[in-house]
């Protein structure tokens, strides 16, 4: 038996491939802000909350590091709405998204915040700064630093993790791939395609975090 | 429509053992791939660095989904008909190779480079310091992080279920299809995965923790 490729068919598609494509960044990127912002507030009030907040925040970084992404996203698509809360597909994936980077990223700014050493705090505090001051000058950006290849992976794992939300039909790249490959029934070509758009992507956020990385904290701070 | 009782929980429940039989197949296979990946990654011939290296960004580089795809679909076409309890095995011992693979090198490379030069001092051959000396005391900084994929794996295979396989996740979809009632089999599933993955995570901090605690004492000693 042999097969025969025909990529040809896949490039006549491709734009939807790369607005597909597009959508996958979109939602990642903004996961990646909302839940930094949702990790930055919970690992504050994870470390320096009262003790009922510190365990509600426990709870909630264990429950959603411990169970699938798929389940959690169904639970945000079709659970929800049961209880009245309703999202379209794209918005239930990126709500998914926010909250299980969210967890994650919670218990990396806080392995970060807990390596910035006590004297620089009780620094701070001698300098008279405020407790949110003292957070965010003294502790938040060494506590990045310290943890910011960690969370550069976590994202990686979060973007290509976003191929699973094609299960709820919000179309993004791995959705767009299954309705091309049923209508055209190239599924390797089609697949293939895609994988390496993933790989390009993934590859591309790489490289950007290294930039990122270089420009925010290495450059002229020696 | 049907109720949700204690069968339909124990369809759900029945569903987790592929959810377990899944994971540990995965784990031993992809564990011997990765024990080989991850010695070829720390090869002495670059070329084979270099494929190790490659199989490890692509498999870490690309979905999981798309990587059972392709397997699923893309081996049919030469000719090998795959079932799917099949295409899945291959994909997640594939996948649990790359992520193991790239652990343990990396625990490897940990060990310090005078243990290499003891090692060949004594006259040892490359195969004999690595197997004698490398690698047993490579396993004890590895087991930590090893656990941990572990509930990565698990989770992973809830992916499965989007090619149809049934386990956890898909008896869960199939229950709430025949009950309508998400709200409830949802979280349900849910904990479940939760009783599988929050006893290891437990255990992979405990274990890092302990190891932590040797270090330092090690260090004072």
């Amino acid at each position: 038996m042999t097969y025969v490729f025909q990529f040809g068919i896949v490039f006549d598609h491709i734009d939807r491939m790369l607005l597909g494509a597009w959508l996958t960044i979109r939602l990642s990127a903004m996961a990646l802000v909302l839940g930094l912002m949702v990790a930055v507030i919970c690992a504050y009030l994870r470390t320096a909350g009262p003790r009922p907040v510190r365990w509600l925040i426990a709870a909630y970084v264990e429950l959603f590091r411990n169970t699938p992404f798929l389940v959690q996203l169904y639970i945000v698509f079709f659970a929800l709405p049961q209880a009245g809360i309703r999202f379209d597909a794209n918005e239930a994936a990126l709500a998914a998204m926010v909250v299980n980077f969210g967890a994650y990223a919670t218990e990396i700014v806080r392995a970060g915040v807990q390596s910035v050493p006590v004297g620089q705090i009780e620094t701070g505090l001698a300098l008279g700064l405020k407790r949110l001051h003292i957070y965010r000058l003294i502790v938040l950006f060494p506590a990045i630093k310290a943890v910011f290849p960690a969370l550069a992976s976590q994202f990686i794992l979060l973007l290509l993790g976003s191929s699973v939300v094609s299960a709820i039909s919000a179309n993004e790249l791995t959705a767009i791939s299954n309705t091309l490959q049923s209508t055209t029934f190239r599924a390797f070509e089609v697949y293939i395609v895609a994988t390496l758009m993933y790989l390009g992507i993934a590859v591309a956020f790489r490289g950007l975090f290294a930039v990122a990385y270089w420009f925010v904290f290495v450059r002229g701070r020696e | 429509m049907r109720q949700f009782s204690t069968n339909e929980f124990l369809f759900i429940l029945a569903a987790g053992q592929w959810t377990v039989v899944l994971s540990l197949i995965a784990f031993s296979m992809g564990g011997a791939l990765g024990l080989l990946i991850a010695l070829l990654r720390v090869s002495v011939f670059a070329p084979v660095r270099l494929a190790a290296s490659g199989y490890i960004q692509v498999f870490q580089g690309t979905p999981l989904l798309m990587q059972l795809f392709l397997i699923y679909y893309g081996l049919g076409l030469f000719g090998l008909r795959l079932d799917t309890w099949t295409a899945v095995v291959i994909a997640y011992s594939a996948y649990t190779g790359a992520f193991l693979g790239e652990i343990w090198r990396g625990c490897i490379q940990a060990i310090p480079r005078e243990q290499w030069d003891g090692a060949t001092a004594l006259a040892l051959t490359y195969l004999q310091r690595l197997f004698l000396v490398i690698i047993p005391q490579a396993v004890r900084i590895a087991i930590p992080p090893t656990v941990g994929f572990m509930v990565a794996l698990v989770k992973a295979t809830a992916v499965a279920s989007i090619i149809g396989f049934v386990e956890l996740t898909r008896a869960g979809q199939l229950m709430t299809n025949a009950t309508f009632q998400p709200m409830l089999v949802y979280p349900i599933v849910a904990m479940l995965y939760f009783t599988l993955c929050w006893p290891l995570s437990l255990l992979a901090q405990y274990l890092e923790r302990r190891m932590r605690v040797d270090n330092a004492i090690g260090r004072k000693a």
